[in-house]
């Protein structure tokens, strides 16, 4: 019987289609949904939520972790605007995010706009898989490969005297001009791969119909990008764009073992600082201020770049 | 049909940039294979393969506890999260109660929330119970954190299913329990898969967590245990690089067999986020 009625264009309403069947039950609430929940929802609670909401108590407070806090108001928070390190700081994220996000997405833009075929060609799951991989190793290990590769006899300034270069040669990691610059094409390293494979698919999904009809009418290369490709990909470029500015706000691991965030402070980022004042220099107070900024700059910019996707995007 | 220099350019610019994801990777996996004698402060080429920088790593660094630690947290964050998703996932997908959708955007803080974020409370509140330093410190809050991603990837996943077939289950009487063990579960093994892995990878790669929670030595976990041995080790590269071989091996050896799964899930897991 329930097979005949007409079957519901959303999923929202489940009951319509066993009315009959079991009209007693399904048309009540069902309350067996909220125990379904509740354990995911309780640990949720208890480990995510609560301390979120904790954290932002706390940064209304002065406390050094162990004795009595005192009240202090927005003071913690107009420090950062004032304390000129910890301004650094986030200065360096926006820095990252130029590493992180923008080059990885403007390079694999122009990488996929000439391999718009890629998605097709023979072999291309393993060159997926390699170029993605740097995406699934630990970012310690990251970090300790990268430091051979900056040091000052490593790779880097061995490949420099190859060439003649010498006296460009340095300690990238260890020279203020160059440590946040050099732990930024870590990150442009780190995220190229995850622009390329997703630009490759999303290219893979374009009708083929869009670029013979723009070859049709005498496009070249670069107004085909413009009227084809670019447009195609603004789904995987909002994407791209979510997962690697969160990816440079949130860097911790990395700045943590191949800098500490030196030389002096120069590639300290809001995660290290947050780290470092709640659990090294007694600043918890500070610290989870710091925190709730970083917070709600994520969500802020993350909110944005959804803006930025197609209404008619799958959902 | 695709042109021959198409094709060409094609791979050509596939090869350039497999290579430069591959060399640092090389570089560590090379260097780790160097004779002790011939070790330096950075990459090196092995003149002969010398697999004893392993064993040495492996011995000084305790690599064989931290790897323990590792994997039992791994595994018991994967396990709990799966069941705990599933739960959750079949609630928000296939119930009707007032409620549901504020409670599932709920859920979804927590893709979005840094552990940055919650950490410095959590500690505090692990603290005052005596759980810091514990493999539970490590347990719960990934869990927690994990369970963002489990309980969205589940929904849609069990959303997805046509409600011909749980009708179907119904109309034989089965339970809300029979269809989600017994139907839903078994069908959504691929996806459940490619959630334990992306849980695994991310619990296995943690690395602020246990730095914060955990000082017992014997507890620490893979990650936090090879950044202890770099600053103890920092002019021979070949034993460093061996031990961040010995970190990095388990979830590259995973993403070797089930790359598909990752991939897709690393990719899709945000969207919506």
């Amino acid at each position: 019987m329930a097979a005949t009625a007409p079957r519901p264009t959303t999923r929202k309403r489940p009951a319509d289609v066993s009315h009959r069947r079991a009209a007693g039950r399904r048309d009540r609430v069902q309350w067996k949904g909220y125990l379904y929940a509740l354990p995911a929802l309780t640990v949720l609670t208890v480990f995510l939520l609560v301390p979120l909401g904790q954290l932002v108590r706390i940064s209304l407070y002065h406390w050094d972790g162990l004795s009595a806090s005192t009240w202090a108001g927005l003071a913690n928070y107009t420090e950062i605007a004032r304390d000129p390190q910890l301004r650094a700081s986030f200065g360096h994220s926006f820095v990252l995010i130029f590493f992180f996000a923008l080059v990885p997405i403007a390079l694999a833009l122009v990488l996929a706009a000439v391999t718009t075929r890629a998605a097709r060609l023979r072999g291309v799951s393993v060159f997926r898989a390699v170029i993605f991989l740097p995406q699934v190793v630990a970012m310690v290990v990251t970090a300790t490969a990268w430091t051979a590769v900056y040091a000052p006899e490593g790779v880097l300034n061995q490949a420099l005297n190859a060439i003649g270069l010498e006296s460009v040669g340095r300690s990238w990691l260890g020279d203020f001009g160059t440590a946040l610059p050099a732990v930024g094409l870590i990150g442009t390293w780190l995220e190229i791969g995850l622009c390329l494979v997703l630009f490759i698919a999303g290219i893979g999904q374009i009708p083929r119909e869009l670029y013979e009809a723009a070859k049709v009418d005498g496009a070249g290369a670069v107004r085909e990008f413009f009227a084809v490709t670019l447009p195609g990909l603004r789904g995987q470029i909002t994407v791209a764009l979510t997962l690697t500015v969160i990816a440079a706000l949130r860097t911790f691991d990395l700045v943590y073992v191949a800098t500490h965030g030196g030389p002096g402070n120069a590639t300290s980022l809001p995660a290290f600082e947050v780290y470092n004042r709640a659990f090294n220099t007694g600043q918890v107070g500070s610290a989870c201020a710091i925190a709730v900024v970083l917070t709600g700059v994520i969500l802020l910019l993350t909110f944005l770049i959804t803006k930025l996707q197609p209404e008619d995007d799958e959902s | 049909m695709i042109s021959r220099r198409e094709r060409a350019l094609n791979y050509a610019v596939l090869t350039v940039f497999a290579a430069l994801a591959l060399v640092p990777l090389v570089g560590v996996v090379a260097s780790s294979l160097t004779p002790r004698a011939q070790s330096s402060p950075t990459f090196t080429w092995p003149d002969h393969l010398d697999w004893s920088n392993f064993s040495t790593a492996w011995a000084q660094g305790h690599f064989a506890t931290y790897l323990r630690s590792s994997l039992f947290v791994a595994v018991s964050v994967v396990l709990i999260t799966g069941v705990l998703a599933i739960l959750a996932g079949y609630s928000f997908a296939r119930f009707d109660y007032p409620g549901r959708s504020l409670l599932f955007y709920v859920t979804l803080v927590g893709l979005m929330v840094p552990p940055e974020a919650f950490v410095i409370p959590l500690y505090f509140n692990l603290r005052d119970v005596g759980l810091t330093d514990s493999y539970w410190s490590l347990i719960l809050p990934q869990t927690a954190q994990s369970l963002a991603f489990g309980v969205f990837w589940m929904r849609n996943f069990f959303r997805s299913v046509p409600s011909a077939v749980i009708e179907a289950a119904r109309l034989d009487g089965a339970s809300d329990r029979r269809v989600l063990w017994q139907i839903l579960v078994p069908i959504s093994r691929p996806a459940l898969l490619t959630m334990a892995m992306l849980v695994f990878m991310w619990t296995w790669n943690e690395f602020l967590l246990p730095l914060v929670m955990i000082t017992d030595e014997a507890k620490r976990t893979a990650p936090l245990g090879l950044a202890f041995f770099q600053s103890a080790h920092t002019t021979q590269y070949s034993l460093l690089a061996a031990a961040s071989v010995i970190v990095a091996l388990p979830v590259v050896v995973l993403y070797v067999f089930l790359q598909r799964h990752f991939i897709t899930g690393m990719l899709s897991g945000a969207v919506k986020g």
